[in-house]
């Protein structure tokens, strides 16, 4: 009898599907959440449209080197007022170069950092230290970039000038470049201060969803705690280092206000055959170029041509988001999860 | 200490040679030695974690402690309840209230915007999903909107909100041309920051509800719609707090939407007729501290101290809170 009324209940719970008001929340909420879609489709097709001009105009040349960035985006600013005279020329590579070294620079060493920090934080930092370390990893991520940016601009970019720009350093480079301190050192450093919470919190969690058998099981193995760690809970948790450098480089790829602040705002290509000083060099990612020239939007083609900045870093991070969930996907076939 | 197993097994062995204790044994098939004890690479990387988790200490430590020093030091009372004044000198130039209620103000719209629409997508993503495919989509869109840079956010909100139709939320000039900025459009941007987190704490509290409580719920005759509205959504409530929390830190925090979408003068100015502050623009604790820094136009270094300090105290608080709800009002399931 009690088995007859369960399977009651069961046959009738596809019937409470099909009753109207429910039917039009599930559409309602559906509805709404293909809007996300929407906008993700509005906004890549928007950005792209406004962007074209600029990529028309300089065809694959638009990603090249030649002359010098601030003076071509000095002329877009300037063009005459009609749009058949408006001019586009632009050689972007100092931007994106910019861009990639000094995201990919950080990124790099948060990763090293962040894998380090997360095993201590699991597996060595003493009770007491754990109790702190942790509210600290959170509180780091949650302190806004424009912070970081003012200590950046007040405190380490005074430093680096009086202390590791000597006279002749500064001479060394004058005829191409002034060196004040703001630079892709500082830049990256403090990018890697933003990023490594983002990523350290991953991890974390990652490494404490490991199996206790597994590490135990190499423990008997004769095997110390940090090769443990190394061989058997690192390897495991391959998909969600992924997944954190993925979410670090986005963040790191946005990152403008902080850099527009500290890393020297000039269009300019740091040469890595200047030794040392090539770190002291200033440059200027694309997302700090928009935010500086935000003031300028309403110039028809210069707008347009911020818009094909927007449109290279929406792509880009499309494109990562895309690629963290594939190698996500392929990993965790034979790991963990990534969450 | 460990012992070969091979070497103390008893019996005839193929190869009578028995290594002296201690010594490395080589092992059948892999060709490499057998690792004991801590070598000077395992003693490096140790050396090395504990290097980080404590420079991680040291870092927050300096900056709170740099901030709280600073802030001491040049916040006044008079800042918080003044207006900021167009002023060479650092002593004349007014306060930050309005970037304060700015953020408030921001902060509000967000939250306001993200909320229903995060948990109404949350809500569709755990109970329903249907068609498999679309949810999916809808999945990887909200974390493709998680990854895009809040500049990109930025501008392609003043290129939507710069088309003639959208001049309701902003001010619009003698020849048509629509201004595109204002506390709703930023707002509006806004709230697709605190989107993606409001989604996540949601689905993961949704999920955290055992199956059998939905099932209580259709056994006493309820349909799916009453259930997700009078068990599921007042069960996830601390979820869903944790995840505006998160997004209201983000929000205060965020720079680049501010400074392309609310306009560059430091005060508020609110627009004429119906909800004419909220079509205003106006400026945030972020954007006032970009301009006083040395980078910006104001470069007031005393100012930007003390504000940076105050959003730093918010953005703590804030953090401070989403710990707080975790804590307290999760609900016990068993």
């Amino acid at each position: 009898m009690e088995a007859a009324s369960l399977n009651n209940v069961e046959v009738q719970a596809p019937d409470l599907d099909i009753d109207r008001t429910d039917r039009r929340v599930e559409l309602l909420l559906g509805a709404l959440a293909s809007t996300i879609l929407l906008l993700i489709a509005g906004m890549i097709l928007f950005v792209l449209i406004k962007a074209l001009p600029s990529f028309t105009h300089n065809g694959l040349a638009w990603f090249g080197a030649g002359g010098s960035v601030d003076d071509q985006l000095m002329d877009i600013f300037n063009s005459p007022a009609d749009p058949a005279d408006y001019v586009y020329h632009l050689r972007a590579w100092p931007l994106l170069y910019a861009t990639v070294l000094i995201t990919g620079v950080a990124v790099v060493i948060s990763v090293v950092f962040s894998v380090l920090s997360a095993i201590f934080i699991v597996e060595f930092a003493p009770d007491r230290l754990r109790r702190i370390i942790e509210p600290v990893v959170k509180l780091l991520a949650a302190v806004p970039s424009v912070i970081y940016g003012l200590i950046g601009i007040l405190v380490v970019v005074p430093f680096v000038a009086h202390h590791l720009i000597s006279e002749d350093r500064k001479e060394s480079v004058a005829y191409v470049i002034q060196l004040d301190g703001t630079s892709i050192l500082v830049g990256i450093f403090i990018l890697t201060v933003m990023i490594c919470p983002i990523m350290i919190a991953i991890i974390v969690d990652a490494l404490r969803s490991v199996p206790d058998k597994w590490v135990e099981g190499a423990a008997a193995l004769g095997v110390n705690r940090w090769r443990a760690m190394r061989t058997v809970s690192l390897r495991a948790i391959r998909p969600a280092i992924v997944a954190a450098l993925v979410l670090a480089t986005a963040r790191a790829l946005g990152e403008a206000i902080m850099l527009s602040m500290v890393a020297g705002s000039v269009g300019f290509a740091p040469n890595p055959m200047d030794g040392f000083t090539f770190f002291l060099e200033p440059a200027r990612p694309l997302a700090s170029t928009i935010v500086d020239n935000a003031e300028g939007l309403s110039v028809v083609p210069f707008g347009q041509t911020m818009y094909a900045f927007a449109a290279i870093l929406l792509i880009s991070s499309a494109f990562l988001s895309f690629a963290g969930w594939a190698a996500r996907k392929s990993f965790s076939r034979y790991t963990l999860g990534a969450r | 200490m460990s012992i070969d197993v091979r070497t103390a097994a008893p019996g005839p062995r193929p190869n009578p040679e028995r290594p002296a204790p201690g010594a490395p044994v080589k092992l059948p098939g892999t060709g490499g030695q057998q690792q004991t004890g801590w070598s000077i690479g395992d003693r490096i990387g140790l050396a090395a974690a504990w290097f980080c988790g404590i420079s991680l200490c040291v870092a927050a430590v300096a900056i709170v402690g740099f901030m709280a020093w600073k802030g001491v030091q040049y916040l006044h009372l008079e800042m918080l309840t003044s207006s900021p004044e167009a002023s060479l000198d650092q002593s004349t130039s007014g306060g930050f209230l309005d970037p304060l209620v700015g953020t408030l103000i921001l902060t509000l719209i967000g939250v306001g915007i993200a909320i229903p629409v995060g948990v109404g997508i949350a809500v569709w993503l755990t109970e329903y999903g249907r068609p498999a495919g679309l949810a999916r989509l809808v999945e990887s869109g909200v974390e493709i909107v998680a990854g895009t840079p809040s500049i990109v956010l930025a501008i392609f909100g003043l290129l939507v909100f710069q088309q003639s139709f959208m001049g309701v939320f902003s001010f619009t000039a003698e020849g048509g041309a629509v201004f595109g900025r204002s506390f709703l459009t930023a707002g509006s941007m806004m709230a697709l920051i605190a989107l993606p987190l409001v989604i996540g704490a949601t689905r993961e509290a949704l999920h955290s509800i055992p199956r059998h409580v939905r099932e209580a719920s259709y056994a006493l005759g309820k349909d799916k719609a009453s259930t997700i509205r009078r068990v599921l959504l007042p069960s996830a409530r601390s979820g869903i707090a944790t995840g505006a929390t998160l997004g209201m830190g983000r929000i205060c925090g965020d720079t680049a939407i501010v400074v392309v979408l609310l306009g560059a003068s430091m005060q508020t100015t609110p627009e004429e007729g119906f909800g004419g502050l909220l079509r205003g623009t106006g400026s945030t604790l972020t954007s006032y501290v970009y301009n006083n820094s040395p980078s910006g136009e104001g470069n007031a270094p005393e100012k930007a101290y003390a504000a940076a300090f105050v959003l730093l105290m918010i953005v703590l608080l804030l953090n401070f809170a989403v710990g707080l709800i975790g804590k307290r009002n999760k609900p016990q399931w068993n």
